[in-house]
């Protein structure tokens, strides 16, 4: 019998606010062991909570970016449990009415659409981090106690690992887009649970679900999935029966063992915070929130290949940067340069740099308008093109503009007809042989000829003009 | 008169007038707490050292001719559920006797702000659980009207410092009545605020949703004084209402001509003692006599406030409650046997049995498959309630009831029934469940000259209306400024 998986992902992701959801504490990565903490976050007897807006507009425009039903009272629960990386023994979430809920992502799996259907999105607050390598006993680092977290929740509609790991993209592609969200995976920014059942192929009826949790990383996921899948269908094949459970994925082992069955699920006994007021996202507020969506990497991608001639490929890795999607959609907007030539340089030689300095555009200081006048000097003859690559790593290390680069490296070419046929006419003095050769057909000569001009112009030359001059000079001669 | 039987508007004027100093009061107040605590048991912490140097710099200001808020440099006693940083912070409970909190409560830096100069943290029942001060882990606080009975509770240590004049004025805090009930038993003014006019960052939360701190003193002026000092809008309580929040001393008046004032029909019956009854409608006589106009009311929903605040108090309890857990700070089982154990422990023996009982009531309210029958339930009777008094206040101005069933018990008496103890909470509850202000002053005395207090009740940011009210009748009966022992 053929089976078909079917998996529901619940995505983590932290969002990138400068303060903690409750307090005013740093929401920074990577600080000494309990510095970013105050009584609010390591709940302390009497200290109170205070929503951040900053949370309740992140997570709307996640909720607004992804076609959900935005409920603009917002309120906040109380999930208690017991746990020493959760010092109140109670996390604040939302349980009955999170602020979004119905909606979905639209992405392409091996070219073909597909659509994932979100259950819901709500805020709420991470825990802390036990560290049991800090000398005797365990420590609780409670900096992460309190930085924003958005749960998202999916409709089971992802059927294979391969739909899942294009899914989490999709969404990790959606947070840095929205901008509220590092998606640093390897900082635990975005983490995900996943459930998976099966059921023959062509029946509608779900299967006996199980939950995994552990699951650090995409390629992570698509293992898990995997392995729970193939397990499963183990388990039905040797006439056995899935048990509903909550599996631990050990990733180095690939493979998972069971952390809990339905029996001792815990009632983490919901009741609305009674120290939160419900925050109310006005129709002013939610006017802001959808104002500051921007075009989505989907549509963009589309447009890359339909208006710029992008490859898939091409237009893929461009609309799943925002920043290097920004810097495209800019440049092309003055209309100044070829749109291509834009394309070809961030495919090219602005990834190239990012990739091997391990930098983001944003810590650089490349602008659109100067990557713009550069490709200007180059589409001119001012510049060749091997100058420009110059002139970018300046561009992305100083406030430079592009022409003070050009001078202060004198990379300007020379283009002066006379000066171009005066190099042409020493270089053909001082190489007689070629010329002979050159006169006894072998045309090919040409490129040292262009080459020897080139060097005698210490690089300055155009390459272009040299070549015309060069053609001219020996049909004449 | 001594010092310590006067009252804090009339230390506040010889203070100004440069009579005395605030280091004199300051000393004077230690002096009356060693004649009278071994009886009271007021306090579970005295903080002499540090009170003597506050009250010093205030000397120091006034000399140096700065002008003083009203109360800079009287002397007041804090509730010890209230965070004070570096000084002990107890809740009347082994599980934070020796927890310093880093921070201070809101209410404390009003208080500095204003220039008092507390003299020490007061006795509770534990985590502000119960209704006598017996529940209290720490310390045994008694009635200094009758060192045999009980103080009321769970303010009991700010009622009895108050009562005995070890202060003039004291900050209690008030879940279903513990400022009111044992300002009742002991003879003093109590007041309970409108929920969200006092921050309750800081207060260590026992029912978050029925907290509310608020002020003790011996006549009405005093308690104007200090709500003065502790009312007002905080960015870190969410729950705090942003609103103008007028002197209300300075809008004091006892004339109260015209004044409709409801008393309701359900507080007058069985179960209250035939006593009380009678002092309580006396008082509303007089106010009759004062050219108030006295109606009889019906708040028919009254007798289900004391279930439906013992499960969302319960409730609320058991979360709040949850962060004792022996990892951070609090008391740690000695010894224990991996996590769960060293929870167990930890709470089992930290928490005494009131606060277990409410854990557990809690706990199971909000478990999956009762939630819906008794905490959903009890929310929706709650907006039931707010809104049968918002009926009454079309009608009257504020209403008047008895405190208590009773005045003070006997220490023990009720000890070994808590549904008996319960009961003794009926006629202060709905107020915190309706999230209205309360005011509690004496009425009158038993035939054991036990003190009986008398409730009035007000709509929503009524606290004027219930002090002017207050004043005409502490005026008229001349019921102020009692100091016991």
């Amino acid at each position: 019998m053929r089976y078909e998986p079917v998996i529901g992902l619940e995505v983590h992701a932290e969002l990138s606010t400068k303060s903690k959801i409750f307090c005013s504490c740093s929401t920074a990565f990577g600080a000494e062991i309990n510095t970013h903490v105050c009584p609010v976050c390591t709940g302390q007897p009497g200290a109170l909570p205070v929503l951040n807006k900053q949370v309740v507009h992140y997570a709307a425009k996640m909720g607004v970016a992804t076609h959900c039903h935005i409920n603009q009272l917002c309120k906040s629960d109380r999930k208690n449990y017991f746990y020493p990386d959760l010092p109140k023994a109670y996390q604040i979430s939302q349980f009955d009415v999170p602020i979004c809920e119905n909606g979905y992502v639209d992405f392409e799996v091996d070219g073909q659409p597909k659509r994932v259907r979100f259950e819901r999105i709500h805020f709420e607050e991470d825990a802390g981090k036990l560290l049991h390598d800090e000398g005797e006993g365990t420590v609780v680092d409670f900096n992460r106690c309190g930085v924003p977290l958005i749960e998202m929740v999916t409709r089971p509609d992802i059927h294979s690992s391969a739909e899942a790991k294009e899914f989490l993209e999709t969404i990790k592609t959606t947070l840095s887009y929205l901008q509220i969200c590092d998606c640093r995976m390897e900082e635990g920014s975005i983490r995900c649970d996943v459930n998976v059942s099966v059921r023959p192929e062509g029946t509608e009826e779900l299967g006996t679900r199980v939950e995994m949790k552990n699951i650090n990383s995409f390629s992570a996921a698509v293992r898990a999935i995997d392995y729970e899948v193939n397990r499963q269908i183990e388990v039905l094949e040797d006439g056995g029966k899935i048990i509903q459970e909550t599996r631990r994925w050990d990733d180095s082992k690939v493979k998972n063992l069971v952390m809990r069955t339905k029996e001792d699920a815990q009632d983490y006994r919901y009741f609305p915070d009674p120290d939160l007021v419900a925050v109310e996202i006005d129709d002013e507020w939610m006017r802001q929130i959808e104002s500051e969506i921007p075009e989505l990497p989907q549509s963009r991608y589309a447009r890359y290949i339909k208006e710029i001639g992008l490859q898939p490929k091409e237009a893929r890795i461009i609309s799943d940067a925002y920043d290097k999607a920004c810097l495209l959609d800019e440049g092309v907007s003055m209309g100044r340069v070829d749109s291509r030539s834009i394309a070809n340089w961030i495919l090219s030689d602005i990834s190239k740099y990012l990739n091997d300095k391990g930098l983001e555009l944003k810590d650089t200081k490349l602008t659109a308008g100067k990557l713009v006048d550069m490709i200007e000097l180059i589409e001119k003859n001012t510049i060749s093109g091997n100058a420009g690559k110059k002139v970018l790593v300046q561009l992305f290390e100083t406030d430079d503009s592009v022409d003070a680069i050009v001078d202060k490296l004198g990379l300007k070419q020379v283009s002066d007809e006379g000066a171009i046929q005066k190099l042409v006419d020493e270089v053909l003095a001082a190489n007689p042989k070629s010329v002979a050769d050159y006169k006894g057909g072998k045309k090919n000569v040409i490129g040292f000829l262009v080459g020897q001009c080139m060097k005698a112009s210490k690089g300055k030359g155009n390459p272009k003009m040299i070549n015309q001059c060069l053609n001219k000079t020996l049909s004449q001669m | 008169m001594e010092l310590y039987q006067k009252t804090a508007a009339e230390l506040s004027a010889m203070l100004k007038n440069k009579e005395v100093s605030s280091v004199e009061l300051t000393k004077a107040a230690f002096a009356r707490t060693a004649q009278v605590e071994e009886q009271t048991g007021a306090y579970i912490t005295l903080t002499e050292e540090k009170a003597l140097a506050d009250a010093a710099a205030i000397d120091s200001r006034r000399a140096a001719g700065e002008t003083l808020p009203p109360l800079a440099g009287v002397p007041v006693s804090v509730k010890d559920n209230i965070c004070t940083k570096g000084i002990r912070t107890t809740c009347a409970s082994k599980m934070l006797e020796n927890f310093l909190p880093p921070y201070n409560a809101t209410v404390m830096e009003k208080l500095d702000e204003a220039g008092l100069i507390m003299t020490g943290k007061t006795n509770l029942d534990e985590f502000a659980m119960g209704s006598s001060c017996e529940n209290s882990a720490l310390r045994k606080t008694r009635n200094p009207h009758n060192l045999d009975r009980v103080t009321g509770g769970s303010s009991g240590g700010a009622a009895a410092s108050v009562a005995a004049g070890e202060v003039s004025i004291a900050v209690g805090s008030d879940t279903g009545g513990s400022i009111r009930q044992p300002a009742s038993f002991c003879g003093v003014v109590g007041m309970k605020p409108t929920y969200g006019t006092v921050s309750r960052y800081g207060l260590i939360a026992f029912a978050s949703s029925l907290d509310q701190i608020g002020p003790f003193g011996r006549c009405i002026e005093d308690t104007a004084m200090l709500a003065d000092v502790l009312m007002g809008h905080d960015m870190r309580d969410s729950t705090s209402v942003p609103r103008e929040y007028p002197s209300l001393t300075a809008g004091l008046n006892a004339d109260i001509k015209g004044m409709k004032i409801g008393l309701p029909k359900e507080y007058f019956g069985e179960g209250i003692s035939e006593e009380v009854s009678k002092a309580v409608l006396a008082a509303a006589e007089t106010y009759r006599q004062l050219g108030a106009e006295v109606v009889e009311i019906s708040l028919p929903l009254s007798r289900y406030a004391l279930p439906i605040y013992y499960i969302l108090s319960s409730a609320e309890a058991s979360s709040n409650l949850a962060r004792f857990d022996g990892v951070k700070y609090g008391y740690r089982a000695k010894e224990f046997d991996g996590l769960i154990d060293l929870y167990v422990k930890s709470r089992s023996e930290g928490f005494g049995p009131e606060v277990q009982r409410r854990i557990m009531l809690g706990t199971y309210v909000l478990s999956s498959g009762y939630y819906d029958a008794y905490y959903k339930k009890a929310r929706a009777a709650q907006r039931a309630i707010r809104a049968d008094y918002a009926k009454a206040f079309e009608q009257v101005d504020l209403i008047l009831t008895p405190t208590a069933p009773t005045t003070a018990y006997k220490i023990g008496e009720k000890t070994s029934d808590p549904l008996q103890m319960y009961m003794g909470d009926i006629c202060t509850v709905s107020v915190n469940i309706a999230g209205l202000p309360g005011l509690v002053q004496p009425c009158g005395f038993d035939a054991d000259k036990m003190p009986i207090g008398m409730q009035l009740i007000g709509p929503r940011f009524g606290e004027q209306t219930l002090l002017n009210a207050g004043l005409a009748y502490e005026k008229a009966s001349g019921l102020s400024n009692i100091v016991a022992l």
